[in-house]
Formats: structure tokens, sequence, C-alpha cells
């Protein structure tokens, strides 16, 4: 897009500060933040959360929460300033010229009016003269566009008939469907697994190609704006602290927030190493065996198989990946061994003691052996408990001769492995960020000294750079106190960067599983080949060199 | 396998964030900000201590009768007049105040408490136990509580313990309902899973993780019920099924207040009484809305 960077901008946004009025005072959200779209061109904000990186797509199609205001700077929009426009004019402009695309296809489809209704509405709102002839036959070229096979008869369905991706397509196609200039992704991709984001990427490349559409891309994940881009704004604390050409940004980021970020960010390495030996038959810590965990079985229906025939052991001290998409079983897993799922048949021994059977004291005793982090660390610990009554708590069950002073001892102690500072035992967990929160968790699953813990997704709800802080301590935590681990992770260089084996599964059986580093590199089922291609590449030359492949293979 | 320290800075952030405050102690500041509902929590205290305190405060005994002195309006000797009897109506009226709010609150506690244990149960066990506790709470919401209490005075005989009784009986289903529903959301939480997940006994889970959760709307819901105690007590009295004269209430105050000549000529006797019932009715309200905007975590400051 080098040659139209000469061109007028279509979208300017000149040094625009934002303030918001809280009950505390104003805060400022946006300072001088200025940034260019060209026609055609696909521009990435990133940023972690609370960097600004949202309130900036909001500011330029307006729709900023009541509280918030304007200070100073302009949006420029083909000449007109929509931070001064009209709010009739600026209808005219939003959605029509300006279409956004929300995170949540959940929340941003209406459940009760069928999928080809809402997107006809989007359109009849800008097209009031328009016959409902022409606007449903434009929104089935829309849906097909977008690639929904079959449009006419899908557009005919309601949204929880659809799958996420198809969703998340529908939301575009109603971006879509006024032929807009510019669109506005709010992290398109974020809710869905890596194989549909990578589809719903590719549609909107496409789009851009055909139709001269410029994207503003605003997301936290590398990968994704490596694999997007043309060029990228890198956005903290409500501030640009770098714009640059995409390939210029990830070979030499010249702010040094921007190379933590890059830095932060866990690569899968690019070649096989050496295939581990197989250590001398180390006795098991987890062993899985043909577990089936079943739902809603009655008398006389079979339930939904959720985990089918699993088999897999964790060996002592190691780290063992479980991956696979939503739906894929792999946090049925961690709940069944914790107890939080039926285990319909098969055995999960932990430490030799076999699971299924234990019912009452001798579970609770069990409860002992392991422990488990969970992925939302802002519900996993109950508001209304110190960090210390939580951290506490599997004390409190457990070791009841314990004194009140040797638990706080043991808490204070915790708190410190994972690096955070005594004092806080009196703190609550809405006191805390989220990385923080975490630790707090992990220090929890540690209070009995397990030998197993389960991490099921410890870290997707955190920025990366809070990712990679959390996953160095607990990575010097496994290393130190020698536990084994189940980490259950939809990230695959995460699995990596943890785990020396991994289990790959699908539709809740087991498809590949076998040394970290050979599996996710040189996967050799077809499932885990596409789980591995469809990650993007935090590098933008790698990726576009796939993609490359992609299409002269296909 | 460990990769250099990348984040210095942001691995502990060790700043102090904001001042040490419980969820609890949040939501008095923002209930302390809202002057309706401060002025509800002074008015009902004032009514409350005026009652407790109406032995020493009261200028006769409420039940003293004095047959030369009837129907007299408000005077320097009686501050609010005297009723049919001679009896003094501001006496009576902090009389009639300790029977009314006794039996607003007690019957209030007893149906909370009744309600928070029954609707926890519901929502915790699931299955067989919450279905026997949700029918039951259904077929108490279809008993049309007026006719139960009038037809049980006319059977055992009115009583102020009876009453008490057979408003906590009538009123435990709206507690128990709001207790289900949070109970039934509250188990699927991480934090509720995860107690389980470490082993943690039911009876820890209910009363260290089930319970404080449901207590503020439950108590949201106890204010309301205060309110409706009251009411409902005034209005059996008023129709002769609650508490009996010479004994006093609120309720039966206005009940000589039938004819129309009390109407238009003496208001003492019924205006008095009428107006505490309305101001402890709105400041019950205001006090539960209160503390349901400042529980309501939207508003989280």
């Amino acid at each position: 897009m080098n040659n139209e960077t000469a061109k007028k901008p279509l979208l300017a946004v000149r040094d625009l500060t934002l303030d918001i009025a809280t009950p505390n005072g104003t805060v400022r959200i946006l300072e001088d933040v200025a940034l260019e779209v060209h026609p055609g061109e696909i521009v990435g904000i990133v940023g972690e959360s609370g960097s600004g990186k949202s309130m900036t797509a909001l500011s330029v199609l307006r729709i900023l929460p009541p509280t918030a205001k304007i200070v100073s700077g302009g949006i420029d929009f083909e000449g007109v300033d929509l931070a001064t426009l009209s709010a009739r004019r600026m209808r005219s402009i939003r959605g029509r010229r300006i279409a956004m695309v929300f995170q949540d296809h959940m929340t941003t489809l209406d459940p009760v009016i069928t999928i080809g209704a809402q997107i006809v509405e989007a359109y009849r709102i800008h097209h009031p003269r328009s016959s409902r002839a022409d606007a449903h036959a434009r929104m089935v070229e829309t849906l097909t566009q977008v690639g929904v096979l079959d449009a006419v008869e899908r557009a005919k369905q309601y949204p929880h008939q659809w799958s996420g991706g198809m969703r998340q397509r529908a939301v575009i196609a109603m971006a879509l469907i006024n032929d807009p200039d510019l669109i506005i992704a709010d992290e398109p991709t974020t809710a869905l697994d890596v194989t549909i984001q990578a589809e719903i990427l590719a549609v909107l490349r496409e789009l851009r190609d055909r139709r001269d559409l410029s994207i503003l891309l605003i997301t936290h994940d590398m990968g994704v704006i490596a694999d997007m881009a043309d060029r990228i704004v890198v956005m903290k604390e409500g501030k640009i602290v770098e714009t640059a050409e995409v390939h210029a940004l990830f070979s030499s980021p010249q702010h040094p927030y921007t190379q933590k970020l890059l830095d932060a960010v866990p690569r899968p390495s690019a070649e096989v190493s050496e295939v581990a030996q197989p250590e001398a038959a180390e006795p098991a810590v987890l062993e899985v065996e043909n577990l089936v965990v079943e739902y809603n079985r009655t008398w006389r229906r079979k339930g939904f198989h959720a985990v089918d025939d699993v088999s897999f052991s964790v060996p002592k001290g190691k780290v063992v990946g479980l991956v696979g998409e939503s739906g894929s079983g792999k946090s049925t897993i961690g709940k069944a061994i914790v107890g939080l799922a039926p285990i319909t048949s098969g055995h999960i021994r932990v430490g030799g003691v076999e699971l299924k059977e234990l019912r009452g004291s001798a579970a609770r005793k069990a409860s002992e052996t392991y422990g488990m982090v969970f992925q939302d660390p802002a519900s996993s610990l109950n508001p209304r408990m110190t960090i210390g009554e939580c951290i506490g708590e599997p004390l409190v069950a457990h070791r009841q001769s314990m004194s009140r002073t040797a638990r706080r001892e043991r808490v204070v102690e915790l708190l410190e492995q994972v690096e955070l500072p005594a004092a806080w035992v009196t703190r609550f967990p809405h006191e805390l960020s989220g990385g923080q929160r975490q630790r707090v968790g992990v220090a929890r699953a540690l209070a009995l000294e397990p030998e197993l813990l389960i991490a099921d997704e410890p870290t997707s709800a955190l920025d990366v750079s809070v990712q990679a802080a959390v996953l160095d301590v607990f990575q010097e935590l496994q290393q130190r106190l020698g536990f084994s681990c189940l980490f259950i992770s939809h990230d695959l260089a995460v699995v990596e960067l943890l785990s020396e084996s991994v289990v790959v599964l699908q539709r809740g059986q087991i498809v590949e599983q076998g040394d970290a580093r050979s599996v996710l590199n040189a996967p050799q089922t077809e499932y885990a080949r596409r789980l591995v291609d469809a990650a993007p590449l935090p590098d933008p030359a790698r990726q576009r060199a796939r993609h490359l492949t992609t299409i002269t293979t296909a | 396998m460990k990769r250099p320290s990348l984040l210095p800075t942001s691995a502990v952030n060790l700043v102090p964030t904001v001042q040490e405050s419980s969820p609890d102690k949040l939501a008095l500041r923002r209930f302390t900000r809202n002057p309706i509902a401060v002025i509800g929590v002074i008015a009902l205290l004032i009514t409350v201590l005026a009652s407790v305190l109406a032995p020493i405060i009261s200028p006769y005994p409420p039940t003293a009768i004095d047959l030369t002195n009837v129907r007299q309006p408000p005077s320097a000797d009686h501050l609010l007049g005297t009723d049919s009897t001679g009896r003094d109506v501001f006496s009576r009226l902090l009389a009639g105040g300790q029977i009314s709010l006794m039996v607003g609150f007690l019957a209030a506690l007893m149906a909370v408490a009744i309600g928070t244990l029954a609707g926890v149960a519901a929502g915790w066990f699931g299955g067989i136990i919450d279905g026997i506790i949700s029918r039951i709470i259904d077929i108490m919401l279809s008993v049309p509580a007026v006719l139960v209490i009038i037809v049980l005075a006319g059977v055992i005989g009115p009583s102020v313990p009876m009453l008490i009784v057979v408003i906590a009986g009538l009123a435990w289903p709206t507690p128990a309902r709001i207790a289900r529903g949070v109970v039934l959301s509250l188990r699927e939480e991480e934090f509720v899973q995860a107690a389980r997940a470490f082993g943690s006994r039911t009876g820890f889970i209910i009363f260290r993780h089930l319970v404080p959760g449901v207590l503020p709307p439950i108590v949201v819901s106890a204010t309301l019920l205060v309110a409706e105690a009251v009411l409902l007590e005034s209005s059996l009295s008023f129709l002769g099924a609650g508490v009996q004269p010479p004994e006093s209430s609120w309720g039966n105050m206005l009940n000589e207040a039938q004819s129309l000549t009390v109407l238009s000529s003496m208001p003492w006797l019924w205006v008095p009484a009428g107006l505490m019932i309305a101001i402890t009715v709105l400041s019950a309200m205001a006090v539960g809305d209160g503390i349901r905007d400042a529980i309501d975590p939207r508003k989280n400051t």
C-alpha cells in the first residue's frame, strides 16, 4: 500500500484528547492520539487492556459513554470533522460510511430475530426507500461474500443456530452491507478458536483486496496484527508510543514498550529439536485411562460424550500440555480430575490412588494431592474474602489442626513464593490487577504442596506482558518445587514453552500426543497441522509466507 | 527453557493499589452518600427509639381511661388529644409503635431466616430437594394472606405472637426465591467450583461462600418485608383480627376512625397513626432501595 500513502488519508485522527468524568474526578483516557488510515489500508492498533485502543475506535464513531468528553483534537473523515458533526449527520455516517465489527458475536446479534432480518435492517436504516426484495437480495449477496454457503436458507435461521465463526461472519456482513469505506474491527476474533480466527481474518483480508476497503483493526494479539496490518499503531496508557510499517515494527521496534510487548509474546520455535529420549519409566503422578465423561445421560437416552476414551499420563515432575479448540473436552478432563465433572467410565489415578470410587472423606483426603489454577482470576477468587482467606481456604479444609498463626505464616510464605508482598493478605481481590490475582490463584493451588497441579487456561484472560510474568513465576516454581503439571491451553506457543509433552484433543478424543516440540513443529495428523497453521505467528514475514504457501498449494 | 526475565518493571507491580477496603465497606460508603436512604435510616431510628423508650416518654399509661376527657382536641395536657374513652393518643401512639414495629421486625426476621435457609438449600442441593422446596414456595405464594389470618384469628383467637408467626410463615417464600436464584448463579462461579475442587466441606462452602453472597439482596428484601409486615399488621388490626384493644397498635387506632364524624372533625384520632404507618413503610423502603443501589456492582466506583 506504499504507493497510496501519498494520497489523502480517508480517516485522520488529529491529536485527540479525551476525558471521562468519574465520581473521583476526571480521568484522561486518550492524550494526543494521532493516526491516519488511507484507502485500502489495514491499520492495526495494538495495546494491552486499558491502553485506550477501544476508546479511540469509539470516538471515531462517536459512540462514547455519556461521561466522556473530547477535550481537544479532531477526527477528519474525508475532510469532515466527526468530533463536531451534528448528531443527525453523524448518524448518516455511522453504519453507512464507517461500520463497526464488535468483539462479541454473542451479544451483537439479537437472539430473537433471524440473522437475515437483522442484516436487512442494517441496510434499510440507511436505504429507507429500497424495496424489501432489493434489500433481501443484497443481504444474500453480502452473506455469500463473507463466505456463508447457502445464504438464502441460512438467513432464515436464528443466531443460536449458527456457530461462533458463522455468527462473526454475519456481524461482518452487517457492517459490510452498506458498502462502507472504513470498517472498525474491535478484537473481531478474540472470542474465536484459532482455526476459525484464521478463516475470519482471511475473509477480512480478501474484502480489503477486492473492495479497496480500509480497516482499522484493534487487537491485543501480536500474531493477528502481524498477519493483517499494513501499519501498526502501538498504544499505552492512552498515548501512542509508536507508529510504524508492519515489517519495520517487528524487525526493529523503536520504543522500549513495543520491544517489551514483542518480547513478551511466546514464540513457537522454528525448528524441530532432537527428540528427547523417553526417560526411564518415571512413575506417573497422573494416569488417565480410557476416560469417558458423559453429560445429560438419562435412563433411556445416551448422553453427550464430552470426553471419549482418553488415555494419557503425566510423569513425575513433568509438565504435560493439553491443547485443543473450545469444545474439545480439554477443560472437562481437568474438571473430572478434581471432581467437578462425572467420571462415566475409565480411570483417573493421582499418585496411584483411583479417584473414581472415592466418596466423602476419602475423596477429600485425595484432593490434597492436587491443586487447580482456574482460568479467570476475577471469578475464581471470592470477592468478599481477603487474599489471605482465599489462599488459606485449602488449609482450612485439610489442615484442621493447624493454628491460626501457623496458617497465616504459610499464607505469607505462599505469597512470597508467587512474588507478591506479604502485606497483601488483608487485601481484597478487586484491589489487585488480573496478573496479581492469578498469582494468588497459583499460591492457593500450591497451598497444600500438591504433587499435581492442574492449570486450566491460567493466562488466557491476561494481557501478553502480564502473561509472560505469570508464566515466569509459574515456570520457576515448577522447577523449584518439582510438582507435576497438566497445563490446559488453547495457545500452542504457551504450551510449547512450558511443557515437555503435549496431548492434542479434538471433540473429546486424542488425535495426537508426544514430545511437545515435535508435535507442534511437525504435526503428524491433519487436525493438529490445521491447529498449528491457524495460530498466527508474531512475525509478519513468516506469517505472510504462510499465506503464499496456502494459496499456491490450494 | 527459562526465558530471560523480560519484565522487571511489571513483573511485580508493587505500587500499592487503592486503599484497603472490602466490598461491604465500599457499599456502606455508597449508602451513606445517598441522602434519601440516610433520611430513611434516621426516621426509622427515631421511630424505633421512641417506641422502645415509650414507658419513659409517655405522659400517661396508654390504657388509662378517663371518661371525663373524651375526644379532646390536642392541648398542652394531651399533646395529640384523647380518644373516645379518654385515653391519651400520644401515649397510645408510642405504645402502638412498640407492637407494630415488633410485629414488623420480628416477622421479617423470621421470614428471612427461614427463607434464606430454604432458598440456599434448594439452590445448592438441587434435584428433589429443590423440587420440594420450590413447590412449597409456589403453594405459599398462592395463599391469600389476609384471609388466612382472619380465619386463624377466628379459630385460635387473635394475638400478637400469632400475628408474627403467621406473617412470617406467609412471607418467607419471597426471600427464599431470591436466595435460591442467587445460589444457583453462585454455584457456577469459579470460586465456588474452586472451593469444591480443593475439598472444602459443604458446610464451609454454604456459610463462607454462599450465605455472604446471598445476604445483600436478602437484606434488601428484608427491609421491604418489614414494611409489608407493618402494613399487614395495621390492616388486620384495623379489621379487628390483629391486636385487640385495650392494647394499642397503629392499625387498631385507625379502627376508631371508621365513622364519618371522626374522619371529618377529629383528625387527631387518625392522622398520627396513619402518618406513622406511612413514615415507617416509606423509610423502610427508602433504606431497602439505598442498600440495593449500594450493593449494585454496576455502581462500583
